[in-house]
């Protein structure tokens, strides 16, 4: 695996949406920052290609994306 | 005495004094159906062309104005081309295929349904509610002609009811005053205001959203694409989602979310309803308002649809968010469900708890649909800070990332729910036949020499054959199958092997009624199927 895939990935995602967003529930900001960090780590570590990792973080800081 | 509610689009069953109102005592029928909406209407066809005898009492006189529902789905239409009235529906609907995702003014994507090819009618069309429901109205009048013992009579509203063991009293306000009717069973398609509900002092629970949608119906003759635009967070207006959908008769329905704490009253007057409209339209757009309303939305159903001689169809028994078109497209499946159960418990052929499975199987329905357009309520009005960072980096990633569309959640359109594992189930018994044709699930159509599937199954319940033999008729102590045998080769597209067959050379469907699949194997059986025909009709 070297390439970010991009394409759809997750069977039933509004599932997985929903139980994504219940994680949060009743945390407050700060609680779910840290919840989102530790989940970003934890995926991280499990992708583990260094290659892979990188595009990742290049997409996510994609200029134009999340003002 | 009797105010209306609302103004009429179609006065269709203008009161007139019945006989009944002049009976020395309580005339008793078999069925009688409170509240003539779509599901009410599409309710007392149904047991009507079984040649049942119905009564529909609704308070008013027609159909109401005000488009409400627009989106019918695909198995809406087949039910409705069970009952005759489909063709008038598919030939006034608009069909569309493409929409588009606007997130703060900026196009994020958009998509082409691409139809499934190989079905009679489209996934789903745009049409207004009171032309839907005009033609069902049309259809029971072309029955009446034709003998069916259906009776609309408007101008009589429900003020109260009695339920007894074996029937229900009702108390009915007319224009000449009151008088009584007895029934053997009361359907409730009452609405979601369900004054029958209250009557018996039954529950509605769910969730309530605090928020509030200004909808208007507009008419504009300038060229506009046949789409479907939802915006995000718009910088037009002051809503956080605005929906344009095309309907026919050049009206499009804008829909505008507006939040809780509004004045109904300042927003409903034409000078700021085209203040919204003139943001998002641009200034040179002419446009007349046809209809506009606010309204506010739950997701909630009753706990329990059955209760005794009391059945509750439609939004009475459940209600959901507009987002995914569930409300009447459901509300259509339990009346699909409900009538040939009926009318094999009051032919007498079938026991009155076959009426359970109604409810077990169009619970498990609500809750599928509660579920859906609740998870699309909270993509597009997140209920807090870190779900609507997410919201928004879904639709971020959406704009350039594949993956992040199917995420973006602005209703789910209307699907038919597969009655996975429910009581009335027989064997699934055909190997290497395909999912979505499993027990359970409502029959996918499919091509057949000129025509198609669905309208071969008929209305009974049916032995479906595919390069299979089988009787031409079984009769299990009065229920009744009748083949219809079809040959893979029948259909050169491959769908409809690739939707029955799987990798099967050959296969016996039992099909109910409502077209959902009763049980399947890869031959006949007789033994097989008669036990699957008894247990469809809970008579084991
Ligand atoms: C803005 C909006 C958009 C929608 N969009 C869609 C959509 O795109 N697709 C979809 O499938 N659904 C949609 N819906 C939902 C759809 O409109 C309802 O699900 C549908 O009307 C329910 O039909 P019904 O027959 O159960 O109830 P109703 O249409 O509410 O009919 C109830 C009837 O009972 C009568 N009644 C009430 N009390 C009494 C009494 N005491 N005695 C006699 N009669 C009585 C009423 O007058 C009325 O005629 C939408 C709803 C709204 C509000």
């Amino acid at each position: 695996m070297t390439a970010l895939n991009t394409a759809p990935n997750i069977a039933d995602v509004d599932d997985f949406y929903a139980a994504l967003i219940g994680a949060h529930e009743g945390l407050s900001d700060a609680e779910s920052a840290r919840l989102n960090a530790r989940l970003v780590l934890i995926l991280a570590n499990h992708i583990g290609d260094r290659r892979v990792l990188d595009q990742a973080i290049a997409a996510a800081a994609r200029p134009g994306a999340g003002q | 005495m009797l105010q209306d509610r609302y103004s009429l689009a179609f006065r269709l069953y203008p009161y007139r004094r019945s006989p009944d109102q002049d009976a020395p005592l309580p005339v008793r029928h078999p069925v009688v159906v409170m509240g003539g909406g779509p599901i009410g209407v599409a309710t007392a066809l149904d047991l009507g062309l079984q040649g049942i005898p119905v009564v529909v009492l609704d308070d008013h006189e027609g159909i109401g104005m005000g488009s409400r529902a627009i989106c019918f789905a695909k198995r809406s239409l087949e039910i409705a081309d069970r009952y005759g009235c489909a063709e008038p529906m598919l030939a006034k609907g608009v069909v569309w295929n493409l929409g588009k995702v606007f997130h703060q003014d900026r196009k994020v994507y958009e998509f082409n349904l691409l139809p499934e090819a190989g079905h009679r009618f489209p996934a789903f069309i745009n049409l207004q509610q009171p032309y839907f429901e005009k033609f069902i109205v049309d259809r029971v009048r072309a029955v009446q002609e034709q003998g069916a013992p259906i009776e609309l009579r408007g101008k009589n509203r429900v003020d109260a009811v009695t339920v007894k063991d074996d029937h229900v009293v009702l108390e009915i306000m007319t224009p000449d005053g009151p008088y009584r009717l007895e029934a053997d069973w009361l359907i409730g398609c009452d609405g979601a205001g369900s004054p029958l509900r209250g009557m018996l002092g039954l529950g509605f629970e769910g969730r309530v959203f605090r928020d509030s949608f200004l909808i208007a119906d507009i008419r504009m003759t300038a060229d506009f694409p046949t789409e479907r635009w939802f915006w995000f967070e718009p910088s037009h207006g002051s809503g956080a989602s605005t929906l344009l959908h095309r309907q026919p008769d050049d009206t499009w329905r804008v829909d505008f979310q507006i939040g809780w704490d509004v004045d109904r009253k300042e927003e409903m007057k034409e000078e700021n309803i085209r203040r919204r409209l003139d943001a998002f339209l641009g200034p040179e757009r002419p446009y007349e308002i046809v209809w506009s309303s606010i309204y506010t939305f739950q997701c909630r159903r009753m706990q329990k649809f059955r209760n005794g001689r009391v059945i509750f169809a439609g939004d009475a028994a459940h209600q959901v968010s507009p987002f995914g078109a569930r409300g009447a497209n459901s509300g259509l499946q339990d009346v699909d469900n409900l009538g040939w159960k009926l009318g094999l418990v009051i032919r007498g052929v079938a026991p009155e708890r076959l009426l359970d499975s109604y409810d077990e199987e169009r619970i498990h329905g609500a809750d599928e649909n509660i579920l859906n357009s609740t998870r699309a309520t909270d993509f597009i009005t997140p209920k807090s800070t870190i779900s609507h960072v997410f919201r928004n980096a879904v639709l971020d990633l959406a704009e350039h990332y594949a993956f992040a569309r199917p995420m973006v959640n602005s209703g789910r359109l209307s699907v038919p729910c597969t009655y996975d594992t429910m009581s009335l189930n027989g064997p699934d018994a055909l190997p290497g036949g395909p999912a979505r044709s499993r027990v359970g699930s409502p029959c996918p159509d499919a091509p057949v020499g000129e025509g198609f599937l669905l309208r071969r199954l008929g209305t009974g319940f049916a032995i479906l054959t595919i390069d299979a033999e089988a009787p031409d008729l079984i009769d299990e102590d009065g229920i009744v199958a009748r083949r219809v045998a079809v040959s893979a080769d029948a259909d050169p597209s491959g769908a409809l092997a690739a939707r029955y067959l799987g990798s099967a050379g050959s296969a016996v469907y039992l099909i109910r009624p409502d077209q959902h699949v009763a049980a399947r194997w890869d031959r006949y059986d007789e033994t097989a199927l008669r036990a699957a025909l008894r247990r469809a009709c809970a008579r084991d």
